[in-house]
């Protein structure tokens, strides 16, 4: 069953397109990340889910019911905001119990379902302080309460975790997949970092200056991105053009110019003869120091362009025959006892099953 | 502390100085014994004492602190409507009607005395406390949109969408959210406008009656028959008064402006 379906909606701000004839459909108890990099829409459409905007035209269907003209309060969907937009002025308690007052719950049961949220969120002996005496992990606890205090049907989370610094942030992740099973709600959030959104989503979507690019499972867009936009921002940032001139069980061969015959996968669909880009992720690259070696498909000499020691891996940047520059990322357990150096010729080698191929 | 040459930390306080002479002057003789002129004659409190026998100068600080409050709590009203109405519908019709909304403050008051005085003896409105809270609320609104209009626009409209999500219908965000956020704004404007009203003399002069005299007005009639240093007690009193409240104003409008970013967010 699907909470939330999005059909042909388009949204404007003047010229500005912000949401461009997005259909998309949510089921019930799932969490769904909007992926996008800034500018791409992701706000407005929770903003649209919201009843905070309204869109141009399109439909807005909320457990089979068109809401387009519903105004946010009847809504049974609840919103956590870009930096919080706690109320400075209300403390901890007051914020939380806000949504509840609204609906005119006794006392008594606001007390309760305050008291039970502030336990499911941690916050026990906060709930005196206001706002500005909260760290910004605390903060984000209070707008999560805040928003599920009132037993919302849909989450709608805007970067939840965007202001938290990286350690709170792998806890906080953990904790959003805690409270979802606990409440038992749909939630959306957006976020623009790809590991996020692969890691907490049951499907998301990459969207694009205000086009849905693909829905999907996080393996299905990990490993059969539809467009070569949609494989950038998860984090294939390796590519090369050229002509694809034979195709067979899947695999396509592709010719370079200056480069040997490319070997690689075939996007789900096929791919027609003509122009494409070899996509190769970085964790996938074998670096040869000492000549090819057998087992992979392809291999391109390069020269070692920079490296950058990132904790427990390397990031080695290597430059092409075309000048492209390819990055590959090796775990600093494995194989390689001395590091690479700049100006290193290396052989680049990589099987045909990690490469993909899309149109252009 | 920004370092400045010491020529110009001199020439700021000379015109301190300047600004501030006459009301000290004005200070200092209220306190002199002498009946007749500025020669220091000894300090003395009689012509406070003086004042407080006089029962038409009581009547008259009564009929002024009946005009400004009645003034003030009309003007935070009407003001609070403009102010909150011109904000939501910014950028439509509005830039001619900010600029309609502020000309009263700018018209020299003399012709808005006049205009007034002509209005309201064509509408034949009696002149009386009546008339004078109208005339107040001339310049009392303007003053009062103004003021709350630079805190609207420093509210996060975030907020607000917070608020309706949460269930919050629009005249609760007003009460629950708009409201209390510019409760500061609002001492702000409300201390100015009595202030204001407080000592206004133009406008007051043209549309008071008889029996509605204010303060500034009984100043101006004891001044005719002669400076005396009863008038010196009197007007040392009010510019106190009106300094404290013009100060509080300020104080209340520099509260720390609520910020959208938490503290601890990372941008
Ligand atoms: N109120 C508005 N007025 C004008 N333009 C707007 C408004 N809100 C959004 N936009 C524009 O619409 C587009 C999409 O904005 P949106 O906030 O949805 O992006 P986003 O994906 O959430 O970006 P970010 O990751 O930076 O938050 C942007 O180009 C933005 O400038
Ligand atoms: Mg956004």
């Amino acid at each position: 069953m699907h909470t939330v379906v999005l059909e042909n909606v388009v949204k404007t701000h003047g010229q500005v397109v912000a949401v461009d004839d997005v259909t998309l459909s949510i089921k019930s108890g799932e969490f769904f990340s909007i992926l996008g990099p800034s500018g791409s829409g992701k706000t407005t459409i929770l903003r649209l889910i919201a009843g905070l905007d309204v869109p141009d035209s399109g439909t807005i269907t909320l457990q089979q019911r068109i809401v387009n003209a519903d105004p946010p309060h009847v809504r049974p969907v609840n919103m956590v905001f870009q930096h919080y937009a706690l109320f400075p002025h209300m403390t901890v308690f007051e914020n939380i119990a806000f949504g509840l007052r609204m609906h005119r719950q006794s006392r008594q049961d606001i007390r309760e379902a305050v008291e039970e949220m502030v336990a499911l969120v941690r916050l026990k002996g906060k709930t005196q302080r206001f706002p500005a005496q909260l760290s910004g992990g605390e903060q984000q606890r209070v707008a999560l309460a805040r928003a599920l205090v009132n037993r919302p049907v849909v989450l709608l989370l805007d970067e939840p975790l965007a202001a938290l610094d990286q350690q709170l942030r792998q806890d906080m992740q953990a904790e959003l997949k805690r409270l979802q099973q606990e409440v038992n709600a749909t939630f959306i959030c957006v976020t623009h970092q790809q590991d996020e959104a692969l890691m907490l989503s049951d499907r998301l979507g990459v969207m694009h200056r205000g086009t849905l690019l693909q829905v999907g499972t996080p393996q299905e867009i990990y490993e059969q991105p539809v467009s070569s936009t949609v494989a950038k921002f998860i984090g294939l940032s390796n590519s090369l053009s050229g002509m694809v001139t034979r195709t067979e069980n899947n695999f396509c061969w592709i010719q370079a110019e200056a480069f040997p015959t490319v070997m690689a996968r075939c996007p789900e669909g096929g791919v027609e003869h003509g122009s494409a880009t070899v996509m190769v992720r970085p964790e996938r690259l074998h670096i040869s120091v000492d000549g090819p070696v057998n087992g992979y498909e392809n291999t391109f000499p390069a020269i070692v362009h920079h490296v950058v020691f990132h904790g427990n891996e390397m990031f080695y940047q290597f430059r092409l025959r075309n000048d492209a520059i390819w990055t590959a990322r090796v775990p600093i357990a494995g194989t390689h006892a001395r590091p690479l150096v700049p100006g290193q010729s290396v052989y680049l080698q990589w099987a045909a099953h990690d490469g993909l191929v899309l149109s252009s | 502390m920004i370092r400045v040459p010491r020529s110009v930390g001199i020439s700021g306080l000379l015109v301190l100085m300047f600004l501030y002479l006459p009301v000290m002057v004005l200070i200092v003789l209220s306190f002199n014994a002498s009946t007749m002129g500025v020669e220091w004659k000894g300090f003395s409190f009689q012509w406070y004492e003086k004042l407080l026998a006089d029962r038409s100068i009581i009547d008259a600080t009564v009929n002024s602190l009946m005009i400004a409050s009645i003034s003030t709590v009309l003007s935070l009203l009407f003001g609070l409507g403009a102010a909150i109405g011109l904000e939501t519908w910014r950028g439509r019709h509005t830039s001619w009607m900010n600029i309609l909304i502020l000309l009263p403050l700018v018209i020299p008051e003399i012709l808005m005395g006049v205009a007034l005085l002509m209005v309201f003896v064509l509408f034949q409105v009696p002149l009386g406390f009546g008339s004078i809270i109208i005339g107040h609320m001339v310049f009392n609104v303007p003053l009062t949109v103004v003021i709350l209009r630079a805190r609207l626009r420093k509210l996060d409209p975030t907020w607000e969408d917070a608020a309706r999500d949460l269930g919050a219908t629009s005249w609760e965000v007003l009460t629950h959210i708009t409201l209390p956020m510019l409760r500061p704004a609002i001492w702000g404007a409300a201390l100015l406008s009595f202030t204001v009203s407080l000592d206004d003399f133009v406008v007051t002069f043209f549309v008071a009656g008889p029996g509605s005299t204010t303060l500034p007005l009984k100043v101006f009639s004891m001044i005719k028959t002669g400076m005396t240093p009863e008038v010196n007690a009197l007007s040392a009193i009010m510019v106190v008064v009106s300094m404290v409240f013009v100060g509080l104003s300020w104080i209340f409008q520099q509260r720390a402006p609520v910020s959208p970013t938490t503290p601890s967010s990372s941008e």
